[in-house]
């Protein structure tokens, strides 16, 4: 018989859809709670309800400050909840991810452990307007407590959504939905990727191109059209932004000498601003050119499929930045 | 029906909370507590009532004036007061002192400076006595004013639906702040709201820890099988000011001149003592030695929080995560 490393290649919700499915089984505090998650609605939570029943894949009324807060309780009695929603759904439930999830900790001296993944799906780019196109990462990062993933494949999202499951503090893991259908090969083995480690995606010489979640494949089709002009472009996917693997960063930068940060969240205050900050201070000898910062324009975001698109990065606007540094 | 041992345990905790705040009047007026404190002098029959009706092993969050929550869950008066001063043998270890005394130890999960949020943290706690298929219920203080907030009809509605074992304790005050309820609440009672959520609603004397534990007792009998949650409104008031200090600020009169002399007359210490003497549970020698031990248990609490150290710099970064990750 013929052994190998068993793949298929699965969606990114496929393999967040796995991640919890697995860790549900090994781990009997493991259970899960959102809004109609039962029937599946959003795709990740298929099939759940079916194999492990109601008291463990909870549908929720609209109460986000209810059972945001709910998780909070039931993990500081020795539950570990998934709790999944989406990124604008934040707002509604924040005085609960704020006051309570992120303080909680800290303000009791350390008695208490909050395991919780909040799961949050990330809609932007498919005219969902204002509303419903929020990418709030960045407001996050500026509250310590959280651990802050943002993956961009199947495959890294199978794996740190286990490692976000296991560790023992609140995590919010972002899902972008302009690649939840993306396929990637994910393993049949458990495995786990740790938080807190980058992503070298494409090796480069010329400009490092640090993006995060669905900016990572555009940086890499920049990346492409760029080697076709001689230019060499490293892409380095943080994968998780708290903690953030600096040494990555800045090894990639003391490489190459010339960045651009890429982000889709607004421009200011943004991740983005944050790495390109730590570049600016620790790797700063080691820079060519100056850094550039790729976000969001700051304004909302317009409906009209005219107009939603020049809002955020794009394959040609990362090209162009890199470009700049190298001029 | 409550013993004697229980009867004067109640007395003790009342007295204990009824001292400790008057130690914090002190410290805070000679600076040595610093930040916002607020005093539940005035309100003690409501959370000693409630808490003698819990068994250790229950749960329990609060707000902010949350001094007098532990106490009555049988907390430890030294690392309270400890904590109001902000040194590192404080239960939080000097990193939440007064509106923050959880005690993980005794079911306490925390009291919450953000009024109404603590509220779904205890529908959680319940939640996973579910999960885990044990019998622990959860009770969370909160205020009149904090009956507005969203979180707490959210939490109601959630524990209603699951069938969840919270006690909903509202502590009606009367004031949020200087706020009356009779203007900010559309009900006349807040018990009232019950019905909306279609659970049981209490409206008790909270002068009278007696009624007040019978309430919560049959709350909690209602949890732990599996009838699901109550909102039990306990009527009472504050002797002080919302903080104290507030006085100094807010200079005009919001509560008529009348009304604290009137609650005055019905004190929740007196009260339970005339009952102790009454029954023959207890003679008045007795209760004043008890409140001189008391005293002196606080005393001594006070001297165990000025001699504690002050947290070293170095804690200033610890207990973020319990996973630990880089900080700067």
């Amino acid at each position: 018989m013929v052994t190998q490393t068993q793949t298929r290649n699965i969606t990114y919700t496929q393999a967040i859809n796995e991640a919890m499915r697995e860790e549900m089984r090994l781990d009997e505090r493991v259970f899960i709670m959102g809004e109609d998650i039962q029937k599946g609605v959003y795709g990740a939570s298929g099939g759940l309800f079916a194999e492990f029943g109601g008291e463990r894949v909870r549908d929720c009324p609209l109460s986000e400050n209810a059972f945001f807060g709910a998780a909070v309780g039931a993990a500081a009695v020795g539950m570990r909840p998934i709790v999944e929603s989406l990124s604008s759904f934040m707002w509604v439930g924040m005085d609960q991810l704020v006051s309570q999830a992120a303080k909680m900790r800290y303000m009791f001296g350390g008695q208490v452990n909050l395991p919780i993944v909040y799961r949050a799906a990330m809609y932007y780019g498919g005219s969902m307007a204002a509303h419903h196109s929020d990418r709030s990462h960045p407001l996050f990062m500026n509250i310590p407590g959280f651990k802050i993933v943002f993956a961009s494949n199947a495959y890294d999202g199978k794996g740190l959504l286990k490692s976000a499951i296991r560790t023992n503090d609140p995590v919010i893991f972002w899902e972008d939905r302009t690649i939840l259908g993306a396929r990637a090969e994910v393993p049949e083995d458990d495995y786990s990727i740790p938080l807190g480690v980058a992503d070298v995606k494409r090796q480069g010489s010329d400009a490092t191109i640090v993006a995060i979640g669905g900016m990572v494949p555009r940086a890499l089709t920049a990346a492409d059209a760029l080697a076709a002009e001689g230019i060499s472009a490293e892409v380095i996917d943080p994968r998780t932004l708290v903690p953030l693997d600096k040494a990555a960063i800045l090894k990639s930068v003391a490489k190459t000498g010339r960045l651009v940060v890429v982000d889709m969240a607004h421009k200011t205050c943004s991740a983005a601003s944050e790495i390109a900050a730590i570049v600016a201070m620790e790797g700063f000898w080691d820079l060519q050119a100056p850094i550039q910062r790729l976000g969001t324009i700051n304004v909302h975001i317009p409906f009209s499929p005219a107009l939603e698109p020049l809002c955020y990065p794009t394959n040609e606007s990362i090209a162009e930045a890199v470009r700049t540094t190298m001029s | 029906m409550l013993d004697k041992t229980a009867l004067t345990e109640m007395m003790r905790r009342m007295l204990r909370i009824r001292h400790f705040e008057e130690a914090v009047i002190n410290l805070v007026e000679r600076g040595e507590i610093v930040g916002a404190a607020h005093s539940y002098i005035g309100e003690e029959a409501v959370a000693v009532g409630a808490c003698m009706a819990l068994r250790d092993d229950d749960w329990m969050t609060g707000n902010h004036r949350s001094h007098g929550h532990p106490i009555a869950k049988g907390g430890n008066v030294r690392t309270a007061m400890a904590e109001l001063l902000g040194k590192r043998t404080g239960i939080c270890k000097g990193k939440g002192g007064s509106m923050h005394l959880a005690d993980f130890s005794i079911g306490i999960l925390g009291e919450s400076g953000i009024l109404g949020s603590s509220i779904p943290v205890a529908v959680g706690a319940a939640l996973g006595s579910r999960l885990q298929g044990n019998d622990r219920v959860a009770v969370c203080f909160f205020g009149d004013g904090a009956s507005n907030e969203g979180a707490f009809h959210e939490s109601i509605n959630l524990a209603a639906i699951w069938k969840l074992p919270v006690i909903f304790l509202c502590e009606n005050n009367q004031y949020a702040v200087t706020s009356s309820f009779k203007e900010m609440v559309a009900s006349d009672n807040i018990s009232d709201r019950a019905a909306a959520y279609s659970i049981p609603g209490v409206l008790v004397d909270g002068q009278d820890a007696l009624a007040m534990h019978e309430a919560v007792t049959q709350a909690v009998a209602r949890a732990r099988s599996g009838q699901g949650p109550t909102l039990v409104e306990g009527r009472t008031y504050r002797y002080y000011d919302h903080s104290l200090g507030l006085g100094r600020i807010v200079r005009d009169s919001y509560r008529d001149d009348d009304e604290l002399e009137q609650w005055r007359q019905r004190d929740p210490l007196d009260i339970h003592r005339a009952h102790l003497i009454e029954q023959n549970i207890a003679t008045p020698e007795e209760l004043d030695a008890l409140e001189a031990q008391v005293k002196a248990e606080i005393e001594e609490a006070v001297t165990f929080a000025r001699e504690s150290p002050y947290p070293d710099p170095s804690e200033v970064w610890e207990d973020m995560f319990a996973d630990p990750i880089p900080l700067e």
